[in-house]
């Protein structure tokens, strides 16, 4: 008994180390990164990790400000093209799934079934048919290809298909319809608020993807007055920015700062939202 | 009444428009426009205007002999194998621990936070990131490992093959073991408690719970994070692109992404052989896709539509029964 007792004891203390160790390796990178961004070029070579903060902050700005790096234009780019596709993704996603839950027409089995077929075929080895259609079209360095396609997101239609079966009421719908609403209507004025948590579950995620997102701006943005963030980032890599490691480093924590307010800011739903999106059974 | 549920049916059609318009023309168009471009000449910058081949399987079969092509397949199945098997096993460990319901590990919500918060920030910065911490001859990776003792003179990390591979995996496995880990726990805590009660009466260990009641019942959700995951891994991307240049030492971190997108979009714009290569890749993700959808299939709902078929067909028995009858 006494033997099991120091054995647990053991066994706690060594799941808490583990613990502490892997947030440690969560925190310390970008630790790393935002004591290096203010940081100068020659202390940085001296010593590559501080986890105090120097006094150059200023000086690394004024380099990464001087050359193509601009974050500011990068982050009002990046937030005009998330805002408007999640802004699409999550409408249009909740009007799908309105139609798949409310309506008992002939198609619908079929439609939510293909659905489901469509929901893991990824964009990105279709890129080349959607690079030479989009050139076609003279719609390169346009926001509107990179917005319009998330009207059509079929793994969000799954997830706003499973929260309204559990959470609408057809006599809602009806009350609505003996007040005489128009179809169009009730979804705007009722199912749309009904549906708030979901919406905004699936908002962040639609959100920080389209942020996140290198490969498509990659190839459809050529002009600099365009670029996102992601493309910004990609920037830092090149010669133009060779020695400043500082620069480098402050250049990095301006792209990860708005994401790490988010997410500090909405942990909680985030969470709780990844928890959802396994349990799709 | 009737003619009224009637009417209200069509705004199931009109409702579904938006949705089936834009996967038309963003979606399937360009995939099919993929497909064909596979099968042409067309190349060169600003390229619209294309023949097919005399052979139309030209293409392909450059592709599939390429030993570019090759080495990328090959690459990006070692990246994912060596990132997936560590993170699934650390998943399934801290799952085990966090959802131990006899001793239960303080501050829980914190280290869940912690530990997912890599995957939220953008993959080309964290490719950067990388790149930066394990640089040479001066970075925080030398630093570290020079003050340590434990190397003489600073490390160029990104010379060897392996070692490349291995921190692009490292950052993978580092990007979604918390993902992964807070999938399978909200699995693990959809199991019935009776189950677990059901062990705990008959005395089982903790280590036997898990390996014989908490294991099988998350088989389902296993399957579903392995092949996501690969399907997943099949397209990195932002990484390797932005952790080494070119393909890293000898290609070794040249993935099958990288290797279209540089076919395609740098230097050569072959966007034939671009396509072909990626509707090899679009077969093989189909193949795993369909294997997600069979897998997770909605069990209850495939069973009420077989049922409905059979009641179907029994009524138009019926119906043909009775007419003959008459």
């Amino acid at each position: 008994m006494k033997m099991n007792r120091t054995s647990q004891i053991v066994l706690k203390i060594v799941k808490y180390i583990v613990c502490i160790t892997l947030a440690v390796l969560s925190i310390l990178p970008f630790w790393i990164m935002i004591m290096n961004a203010t940081r100068s070029t020659f202390e940085i070579q001296q010593h590559a990790i501080s986890l105090l903060p120097s006094k150059f902050l200023a000086s690394n700005w004024a380099v990464l400000e001087g050359k193509t790096f601009d974050p500011i234009k990068g982050f009002i780019n990046s937030v005009i093209i998330s805002t408007g596709s999640t802004a699409c993704a999550v409408y249009f996603s909740s009007l799908t799934a309105y139609a798949l839950v409310a309506y008992n027409w002939r198609l619908r089995q079929p439609f939510f079934t293909f659905i489901l077929a469509v929901m893991m075929i990824p964009a990105q080895v279709t890129s080349i048919g959607f690079y030479q259609f989009i050139y076609k079209i003279h719609m390169t360095n346009n926001f509107l290809p990179l917005i319009l396609p998330s009207i059509a997101a079929p793994a969000m239609v799954f997830f706003m298909r499973q929260y309204l079966m559990a959470s609408l009421s057809i006599d809602i719908v009806n009350s609505g319809r003996i007040d005489g609403a128009g179809e169009f209507n009730i979804f705007n004025r009722i199912i749309i608020p009904i549906m708030k948590p979901a919406i905004a579950t699936q908002a962040i995620f639609a959100f920080v993807g389209s942020w996140n997102n290198l490969f498509m701006p990659l190839i459809l943005l050529t002009n600099n007055d365009k670029y996102t963030m992601p493309i910004m980032v990609s920037l830092l890599r090149g010669d133009i920015y060779k020695t400043e490691f500082g620069s480098i480093y402050l250049g990095l924590t301006l792209t990860v700062l708005p994401l790490f307010i988010v997410y500090f800011l909405l942990s909680k739903y985030i969470i709780a939202g990844v928890a959802l999106g396994g349990v799709k059974e | 009444m009737r003619r009224k549920s009637v009417n209200y049916a069509k705004y199931g059609y009109i409702f579904s428009i938006p949705f089936v318009l834009a996967f038309l023309i963003f979606n399937l168009y360009p995939t099919l426009y993929t497909a064909v471009i596979g099968f042409t000449d067309m190349k060169g910058l600003g390229k619209t205007t294309f023949k097919f081949l005399a052979d139309p399987f030209q293409n392909f079969q450059t592709i599939l002999k390429n030993p570019s092509f090759q080495e990328s397949l090959g690459n990006t199945l070692v990246i994912w194998i060596i990132n997936f098997i560590p993170q699934i096993l650390l998943a399934l460990l801290l799952t085990a621990w966090f959802t131990s319901p006899r001793r239960k590990i303080k501050g829980q919500g914190m280290f869940k936070v912690l530990f997912y918060m890599p995957n939220i920030i953008t993959a080309a910065t964290i490719a950067i990131l990388f790149s930066s911490l394990f640089g040479y001859p001066m970075s925080p990776a030398n630093d570290f490992f020079v003050t340590l003792g434990l190397s003489k003179e600073p490390i160029n990390f990104l010379l060897d093959k392996m070692t490349a591979r291995g921190i692009i995996s490292f950052i993978q496995f580092w990007m979604w073991y918390g993902s992964t880990m807070i999938v399978l726990i909200s699995g693990v805590l959809g199991i019935n408690p009776e189950i677990f009660e059901a062990a705990d009466i008959d005395g089982a260990s903790g280590a036997q719970t898990f390996f014989f009641v908490t294991l099988p019942n998350v088989r389902t959700i296993l399957l579903y994070t392995l092949i996501t995951s690969l399907i997943g891994g099949l397209q990195m991307f932002d990484i390797p692109r932005m952790f080494i240049a070119n393909g890293g030492p000898d290609g070794a971190t040249l993935t099958t992404s990288l290797f279209i997108y540089n076919q395609a979009f740098s230097g050569s714009y072959l966007y034939n052989r671009a396509s072909a290569a990626s509707m090899i890749m679009f077969v093989i993700i189909c193949v795993l896709s369909a294997m997600i959808f069979y897998v997770m299939r909605d069990k209850e709902a495939s069973k009420i539509y077989k049922l409905n078929k059979k009641m179907e067909k029994e009524y138009k028995r019926q119906e043909k029964a009775t007419r003959r009858a008459a």
